[in-house]
């Protein structure tokens, strides 16, 4: 009698297992990888196809398609990690757009030698957060690269969606006279994974608020379809996204410091490293531009949503030739909030 | 060559640090600089050193002399 | 936050600035430089140059440590770290410092190097220990602030007996450099710039305390106020460098008196003066030749010495010739006045020391002032 077991496969060492170079060879392992890691955690029907690709029904109207690469260290953070981060941040750039998500495409780069625990933690995230947010994963892709040649895991995203009828949002729209605002307290991302950087040792209980806001944007254009413009102040923060709509739209912007909605700890941990909350990364959060008699209604439509519930009015447009965002500082001066230099670094001075 | 914040000592450790909190956020600081530090004092850190205790009273006095209006010469 | 916040009040601001407008006499203009870097920093972020009356004027000096480094040294450390195995920990403020042939030690990590940015020299120490094998430099800077963090660091890697730590000392001294302004050709012969009066450095003064500037007030018949890090601490102390001037007082007084006393931190200076000596003359970028302005490492902790554990060539690298920032950390001129300001040289590509930090006179106007001249 053959001993052996019909059909039999010895399932993966999730416990101790790790990623290596069989697994992206296209071969048995990887078939095996997809399987009982990424078909079994996203479990829908266009995975379970085992297709290269995923067949779908035209969406009716405008559509819509962003990607993002995901290169966060680390990958485990106080409220979240790489893998819903790179779900929420390509749900909410389609967003930004005023469009509904409809659909996620995940490509994966391992590194060699990277834990097979720490893989499942991270695509259970994803899975978790696809769910959550209803907009599947339905297509991906699996590489594995040597060891040093990788972070661990390096994640693409790209989303697609639709836009509804009326609805224009683009980030040359802004106009003089048009209101700021952001719908809750800016740099908890960035100072949550900068207190896990090793050389900056400071404990804090700020969490990550990486989120998917597609449903807060389906409340603020479903009240004010006439949203001008919508961006996610993601790396480089408020600061930067500002600026790059300001010259997108030919504008000034001015800013009052003392309505932005800011931590006590988060403005602590950046007095401690000499940063900038202005500059610092955001990635459950969203800036919105409209005209002035909107702005009431739509700010209170925003703090209606869980996600929106410290949502402020900051600012307002202005005629500006030369595009600067001002800002009035609480202190009753005036200051330039420019572009950020290089990358944001610790100072001592 | 300043930047340098006041922070709330919170914990002794050895003889030679403290855990400090500042708006919340705690950082492991060391007190090779300074002496005679007691938890609930405050003491200026820069680069991860306690440089100099903070005087509560002259604090205050400085504060008042903001809020001086005009004319007054200071003490 | 406490310490913080009450002294960045926005309604106690309006009544000081009001105070000096009051004060301030309309018939005369007044000068005063702030030494310190952080103060640069302070008065371009809030503003307050908005909240002073026309005829005071702020002019900044050369008190950011990362401006005045020579390019030289930077150019010795990023060769320093190229040799295999070395470990270099700096302070994140001199990642992007431009060395020779655009060559910075962030440029030099994204070759390859081991160029590690740290929070405290303490880190260093602890990398040291870490990794035996390898060698570990300290790319010590700063001024008298920054030196007592230098010399624990140093105590401890004797105490710990590592035999691969070593430290690139590239200490300055603040008195020394009020000095060389106060008797440049522009002041003292030319009468080009006429500068009224100092605001003194913060935390430089906790450390060091006030007597070290009785000398000049005393000697160049230049009031000295030293001021807490925070605006109104800046505010307040310009209205006593006003009230100064208009009663004929040069002195020295105290507005950061929660954390500055007249001895300052005697603890911090024994530790300096035991570990470290004068150098007879140090170059700063922009400045030249100073004497008696920077500090080495004793004889006794030579161990400890990158300059003489390695070979460190002495490297003179000339700034671009239209660069002005010579004139502009003695005061002489502004950012605007150089022709390379914000056009060759941005932030983002800094030519001369007062763009390379933050708080530089150039770096500082340009990031946080530019739309006043704009307008």
């Amino acid at each position: 009698m053959s001993t052996i077991k019909p059909n039999y496969t010895r399932p993966l060492d999730f416990k101790h297992g790790r990623v290596d170079m069989t697994h992206g060879s296209g071969g048995r392992a990887m078939a095996q990888l997809i399987d009982e890691l990424f078909v079994a955690a996203f479990d829908n029907e266009f995975l379970r196809q085992m297709n290269d690709q995923a067949r779908f029904p035209a969406p009716q109207g405008r559509m819509v398609m962003s990607t993002d690469s995901h290169v966060v260290s680390p990958l485990f953070f106080p409220g979240g990690d790489i893998g819903c981060l790179s779900v929420h941040g390509t749900i909410n750039d389609v967003a930004m757009s005023g469009a509904r998500p409809l659909y996620l495409s995940a490509g994966f780069i391992l590194e060699e030698g990277f834990p097979l625990a720490d893989l499942k933690r991270i695509i259970e995230s994803m899975a978790q957060a696809s769910r959550d947010a209803g907009v599947p994963v339905i297509t991906g892709d699996t590489k594995v690269v040597e060891q040093g040649k990788g972070d661990g895991v390096f994640i693409t995203t790209t989303g697609i969606g639709v836009v509804p009828e009326g609805v224009n949002i683009s980030g040359e729209r802004a106009r003089p006279g048009d209101k700021i605002l952001v719908s809750g307290m800016l740099g908890d991302h960035g100072v949550a994974v900068m207190s896990l950087r090793e050389n900056l040792t400071f404990h804090t209980s700020i969490q990550s608020d990486t989120a998917a806001l597609h449903g807060l944007v389906a409340d603020m254009v479903a009240a004010v379809p006439d949203i001008h413009v919508l961006r996610d102040p993601t790396r480089g923060g408020l600061a930067t996204t500002l600026n790059e709509i300001a010259r997108q739209s030919a504008v000034g912007m001015m800013l009052h410091e003392n309505q932005l909605p800011i931590r006590e700890q988060v403005k602590a941990a950046c007095e401690f490293l000499g940063l900038d909350p202005l500059y610092v990364a955001n990635e459950g959060k969203l800036a919105a531009i409209c005209a002035p008699e909107d702005a009431e209604r739509l700010l209170q439509v925003m703090r209606a949503h869980p996600l929106g519930r410290d949502a402020a009015i900051v600012g307002e447009v202005i005629e500006d030739s030369h595009c600067f965002v001002q800002m009035e500082t609480a202190f009753g001066g005036r200051r330039v909030v420019d572009w950020l230099t290089g990358e944001q670094l610790p100072r001592i001075c | 060559m300043c930047l340098a914040i006041p922070t709330c000592v919170e914990q002794l450790i050895g003889k030679d640090s403290a855990i400090v909190n500042l708006g919340g956020v705690r950082k492991e600081v060391s007190l090779a600089l300074i002496e005679d530090v007691a938890v609930g004092d405050y003491v200026i850190v820069h680069v991860g050193f306690a440089l100099q205790k903070l005087d509560p009273e002259e604090a205050a006095q400085t504060l008042a002399l903001f809020a001086e209006i005009g004319g007054a010469a200071p003490e | 936050m406490k310490y913080i916040d009450e002294f960045r009040d926005g309604a106690l601001a309006k009544n000081i600035a009001a105070n000096i407008a009051r004060e301030a006499d309309p018939q005369r203009r007044y000068h005063l430089m702030e030494f310190c870097g952080g103060h640069t920093h302070a008065i371009s972020r809030y503003g307050i140059a908005d909240l002073l009356p026309a005829n005071v004027r702020m002019i900044h000096g050369p008190g950011c440590p990362v401006c005045v480094l020579p390019a030289g040294r930077v150019e010795n450390a990023v060769q320093l770290v190229q040799m295999p195995g070395l470990i270099l920990c700096c302070y994140g403020d001199m990642l992007r410092v431009p060395a020779a042939n655009g060559m910075s030690l962030l440029k030099a990590k994204a070759r390859g190097a081991d160029v590690r940015m740290v929070y405290s020299s303490a880190d260093a120490v602890k990398i040291a220990q870490e990794n035996p094998q390898r060698q570990v430099v300290f790319f010590a800077i700063g001024f008298e602030t920054t030196t007592p963090p230098t010399a624990v660091a140093i105590r401890q890697a004797q105490a710990l007996g590592l035999k691969n730590f070593t430290v690139f000392c590239n200490h300055v001294l603040t008195p020394s450099a009020i000095s060389h302004i106060l008797q440049s050709p522009e002041i003292r012969q030319l009468g080009v710039l006429t500068l009224d009066g100092f605001i003194g450095p913060a935390h430089v003064s906790t450390v060091i305390g006030s007597r070290p500037y009785e000398y000049f007030a005393e000697e160049f018949q230049k009031p000295v106020v030293i001021a807490g890090f925070e605006p109104l601490d800046v505010m307040q102390a310009i209205l006593m460098l006003v009230r100064q001037l208009n009663e004929g007082r040069a002195e020295v007084e105290n507005e950061f008196s929660r954390a500055v006393t007249r001895d300052g931190n005697v603890k911090a200076q024994q530790l300096v003066a035991e570990v470290f000596e004068l150098r007879r003359v140090f170059e700063w970028r922009g400045l030249g030749l100073i004497p008696y302005s920077a500090l080495r490492i004793k004889a006794q902790y030579a161990d400890y010495d990158t300059e003489l554990r390695f070979d460190i060539p002495a490297l003179s690298i000339a700034d671009n010739k239209a660069c002005k920032c010579g004139a502009i950390l003695r005061g002489v001129k502004r950012p605007q006045d150089c022709k390379l300001f914000g056009t060759v040289c941005t932030p983002d590509n800094p030519m001369g020391s007062c763009m390379v930090s933050s708080e530089g006179a150039c770096a500082a106007y340009y990031s946080y002032g530019r739309f006043r001249e704009a307008a």
